[in-house]
């Protein structure tokens, strides 16, 4: 018996639909991966002949997670085209409006999607709520606040909670969990202290959402947003609108300084070991789920009123290659391109820059097999992913990439971040290039984030008290639709987005986009380089290949935002023995 | 335009629509209210299907008192269009709720729709909602993925055969043969995935605008032959919630009523349930009377925007729209897209990426045509496109010279 071929499909906890195939070694340790879109709809095409304005609200609909992203992109690359420069409070709305999606997101993604990954919800079930109560003053300790939930009858309440659902039968969402593998590595007290917060966290997301609704109008699919500025002047000049969004975002505030830190110390700590083993990683940098180490951003959130690329932001843009961050490349987008050698789109026979790239499927299916399974022909097109490439290299993108760019840009802020988190962990700068370090770098965003946007919200206020209650910029829609083409490259809360469009007589001539996930999980390219997902998972260990826990932890930690799924198969085509994961639930 | 024809228009603006019965007389709620107390006395009997603990208790443990909840349970009540006597009803069925699996696919979806059953905004209890119902199978939440997670769904249908709610999140790409979207390690094309899991099915719940109606996918010229649930489903009770994305207000709503009374509730043309569709957006919208006194936003930020004017000049379908969000709002209340200066974009209706989400009025639309390639104006369309408000282009004329006369009178 040698190599193992696993296909996971659906991976779960993500947006849309993604699937994996890993190869495993006699050793049970991944040779190699395939990351697999299953999953089309053709946003590009739909956008299309469309008056731009209308763009925004619909290139929103690309995601519901990371909702409002995309549309201030899409309507960016209008006033990129335009000219457009809006006005002082038009700009902060939208920092608060993205602002709270990033903390929102962030914060869904790390209790919600990802924390199953890290805590064994039944081993909860075994903690003294003493010693839970002991450890979370610890973990708070470490981050330098008081714990979010700290009485041990708080602690106990909630067990007695888990364990009347855990006796009587049916999990509903926990059931089939992975619960026992030996590669969870906190304690019960420590699950506790994570099942806890789980729960909490579905209340805070929901005032997280608020925040964003209080200027966008709804969560998910906010409206505010439109060419030239945005709608919601009332709710700014209304002090009781700015104090709510205050109050929610203390509280806020209050839970990610005093549970979420606190618990990304304690999984980082817990899982030191993986995040620093040179030997699981592709490149021999860094730990488990590094990757190609290649990180980019362009930066986002202005802090002034030059305009669009002329700002000042609070993310700065570079691109840092192989975790050397002595170093700092300028972005350059006339370097992007994507390649759809293994896409399932017709090419023109070379990359394309997204200004002319072009969208027309060309699907060749996967390989069904006698064992009933259907595999992706990794030999030839299996994603409905591109390969986008910077330069010809793959990126990954994300918080990690904007906290290490910014470290290695020696941006002021970042750097006390980032310097923080490294202290008072006592890990090395070298974590970060890990599944762990993946995490951590959202967490360290969160918290940046979440205290900026006090400024912003008194500068906000501040500025229509001063009588300012200017929100939109006037055009002349008909004088500059003529002939033009526009960027909205900035940030999403998973990483580098970019949106890109040309307009003729008040249409779009052609409209691309490149989302952060495209970086991160398209496949290999023509020149058989790995993707960031595909690369992540080489030289992962797995403690059991019925249970692909290590392979969903490390996808994960890219909070993947696809519509997708991901398969793993052989790179040499060859016939593998197929492992077919018996699922075996620990209760 | 003559004057009879303004006053036409404007007396069908102002008229309610009527499309609901809120008062049936005594002798049919105490029918119903017997029925529904039958049902409930039935779900009583079954062994609880799942594990979650006892509500009333729980609801004391998370420190949400029995009034905060009589309070959430009075406001469904009325949300369901129920008389106040049935309060007590609808608060044991949300206790019974355990006992109503729920599996909830997605498909062409981006998974909006999963991320507002997050915002579910029962006073304090969401959390709870998302204990009490058997979510048995949801690939945003549940904690296994691959073979592990195909076997829970294998697991749930086979038990629950003919008793689960299927929720379908996303639309049924049918081009290609339906090759646009796979799921698991078989490669399970999405319309066989959604016809499998059809067929074991109470009834299929179809959450936002792709599985009502198709959605951003079917919108022009729709790549991949995108459809709703209920184009490619049937012999199965559908029920639709479209908007994008749909009220979590309303998909608690219809579980609710489902356990209530062993049915879906009372639906329209289009298999939406009257209580949440049954109005349009304008008929109990805040800035109305706006609306009346010919009182518009004429472009963004100006000093109609300042003072909360109407929104119908710069695009607002809310007269065209069907859905309760005048009413329930979103995010517990917080706000809303008329709220927030706006307008509506037509979401809970068919096809309005088409025919509404512009910031135009209609007859300024400029939109490309639903059948894709040349483009038209909306008058070239035809009125038989134009669902809801067949009238749209007349009314938008109207407006606008009802709005000149009234700006005329100002200056």
């Amino acid at each position: 018996m040698s190599k193992k071929h696993i296909i996971v499909d659906p991976i779960t906890r993500i947006e849309g639909h993604l699937r994996v195939e890993a190869i495993i070694d006699e050793s049970n340790k991944i040779v190699d991966a395939y990351a697999s879109s299953t999953m089309f709809r053709g946003m590009e095409t739909i956008m299309k002949d469309r008056d731009p304005r209308d763009c925004g609200l619909m290139a929103m609909r690309i995601c519901g997670v990371c909702t409002g992203t995309h549309y201030q992109r899409s309507i960016e690359a209008v006033e990129d085209a335009f000219n457009i420069t809006i006005p002082k409070n038009a700009r902060l709305v939208r920092n608060l409006i993205q602002g709270a999606l990033y903390v929102h997101d962030h914060l869904v993604h790390f209790y919600h999607l990802h924390a199953l990954d890290f805590v064994d919800v039944l081993s909860a079930t075994k903690a003294d709520p003493e010693a839970t109560a002991k450890e979370a003053v610890k973990w708070a300790g470490v981050a330098g606040h008081k714990p979010y939930i700290s009485a041990a009858a708080d602690f106990k309440a909630i067990q007695d909670r888990v364990i009347k659902f855990a006796n009587e039968g049916r999990l509903g969402i926990f059931g089939n969990g992975y619960w026992g593998n030996p590669h969870y590595k906190l304690t019960p007290e420590q699950n506790l202290i994570g099942v806890a917060h789980y729960l909490k966290a579905l209340d805070i997301q929901r005032d997280m959402a608020k925040m964003q609704a209080i200027f966008g109008g709804k969560n998910p699919h906010p409206q505010s947003i439109v060419v030239g500025g945005v709608t919601c002047v009332q709710d700014i000049k209304n002090p009781a609108r700015i104090a709510l969004f205050k109050q929610l975002l203390q509280d806020s505030t209050e839970f990610i300084k005093g549970a979420y830190l606190p618990d990304v110390y304690m999984a980082g700590t817990m899982y030191a070991e993986e995040a620093t083993d040179k030997d699981a990683t592709y490149k021999g940098v860094g730990g488990t789920g590094g990757g190609i180490l290649n990180y980019m951003a362009y930066g986002d959130f202005r802090l002034d009123d030059t305009g669009f690329y002329k700002a000042a932001s609070l993310f700065p843009s570079g691109i840092v290659m192989g975790g050397d961050i002595s170093k700092v490349i300028e972005v350059d987008t006339a370097k992007i391109a994507e390649d759809v050698t293994h896409s399932w789109y017709e090419g023109t026979g070379k990359p394309e820059h997204p200004y002319d790239g072009t969208t027309i499927p060309k699907y060749t299916g996967l390989e069904k097999k006698e064992d009933g399974y259907a595999y992706l022909k990794t030999d030839e097109k299996y994603s409905w992913i591109k390969s986008p490439r910077y330069d010809g290299q793959p990126m990954e993108v994300g918080p990690l990439a904007r906290m290490v760019v910014g470290y290695a840009k020696g941006d002021a802020r970042i750097k006390k971040y980032v310097d923080n988190f490294l202290k008072r962990s006592g890990l090395p700068v070298t974590v970060l290039f890990s599944t762990v370090g993946r995490t951590a770098g959202r967490a360290i965003e969160t918290e940046l984030m979440a205290d900026i946007m006090f400024e912003w919200v008194d500068e906000l206020a501040k500025n229509v008290a001063n009588g300012d209650d200017s929100t939109w910029t006037e055009f002349d829609f008909d004088v500059v639709s003529k002939d033009c083409k526009g960027a909205g490259l900035a940030e999403a809360p998973r990483g580098a987005l970019g949106h890109w469009m040309r307009i003729k007589d008040g249409k779009v001539t052609n409209y691309q986009a490149i989302v952060p996930s495209t970086w991160n999980a398209g496949p290999r390219d023509e020149s058989g380089k790995l993707g960031a997902y595909e690369a992540a998972l080489i030289g992962t260990k797995v403690a059991d290949p019925e249970q692909p826990l290590e392979i969903i932890r490390t996808i994960h930690s890219f909070d993947p935002c696809i519509a997708c799924a991901v398969h793993v198969v052989d790179t040499n085509g060859k016939e593998l023995a197929v492992y077919k994961v018996d699922p075996n639930c620990a209760l | 335009m003559g004057t009879d024809k303004i006053e036409s228009v404007k007396s069908l603006f102002t008229a309610q629509s009527a499309k609901v019965d809120t008062n049936r007389g005594d002798a049919y709620y105490e029918k119903l209210h017997d029925q529904c107390r039958a049902r409930l006395d039935e779900l009583k009997q079954l062994a609880p299907i799942s594990n979650r603990m006892d509500f009333s208790k729980s609801i004391e443990e998370e420190g949400v008192n029995r009034r905060d909840f009589m309070k959430w349970a009075s406001a469904t009540t009325a949300m369901l269009m129920l008389p106040a006597s049935f309060t007590p009803l609808v608060a044991e069925a949300a206790v019974l709720m355990n006992r109503v699996p729920v599996v909830w696919i997605e498909l062409q979806d981006c998974a909006g729709n999963s991320e507002a059953l997050l915002r579910s905004d029962g006073p304090q209890i969401d959390e709870i909602i998302l204990d009490i119902i058997s979510l048995e199978f949801h690939e945003t939440l549940m904690a296994p993925s691959g073979h592990q997670a195909e076997k829970q769904l294998e697991e749930a249908i086979e038990l629950f055969k003919g008793k689960y709610l299927l929720f379908v999140e996303g639309s049924v790409p049918m081009g290609m043969d339906g090759q646009f979207g796979t799921i698991g390690a078989k490669g399970e094309t999405f319309i066989d995935h959604l016809t499998r899991l059809s067929n074991d099915a109470a009834a299929i719940v179809a959450v936002g605008s792709c599985a009502t109606f198709g959605g951003i996918p079917a919108a022009a010229p729709n790549p991949t032959d995108a459809k709703g649930v209920m184009d490619v489903v049937h012999g199965k009770p559908i029920i639709n919630i479209p908007a994008c994305p749909a009220n979590p207000s309303n998909m608690v709503g219809v579980i609710l009523h489902y356990v209530l009374t062993g049915q879906v509730p009372e639906l329209d043309s289009l298999l939406r349930p009257k209580f949440a569709f049954g109005y349009r957006i304008h008929d109990n919208c805040e800035r109305r009377a706006h609306f009346d006194a010919g009182e518009y936003v004429e472009e963004w930020g100006d000093e109609g925007a300042k003072n909360n004017f109407c929104l119908y000049k710069v695009g607002c379908k809310g007269p065209m729209t069907f859905n309760n969000c005048s009413i329930v709002r979103y995010n517990e209340g917080v706000n809303w897209p008329v709220g927030v200066g706006r307008g509506c974009i037509g979401c809970s209706e068919p096809d309005f990426w088409d025919k509404y989400a512009y910031e135009r009025p209609m007859a300024n639309a400029n939109i490309k045509a639903p059948t894709g390639g040349v483009e038209k104006t909306v008058d070239e369309f035809g009125l038989g496109l134009l669902t809801a408000a067949g009238v749209g282009i007349a009314i938008h004329a109207a407006a606008s010279v009802v709005a000149g006369k009234k700006s005329e009178e100002n200056a």
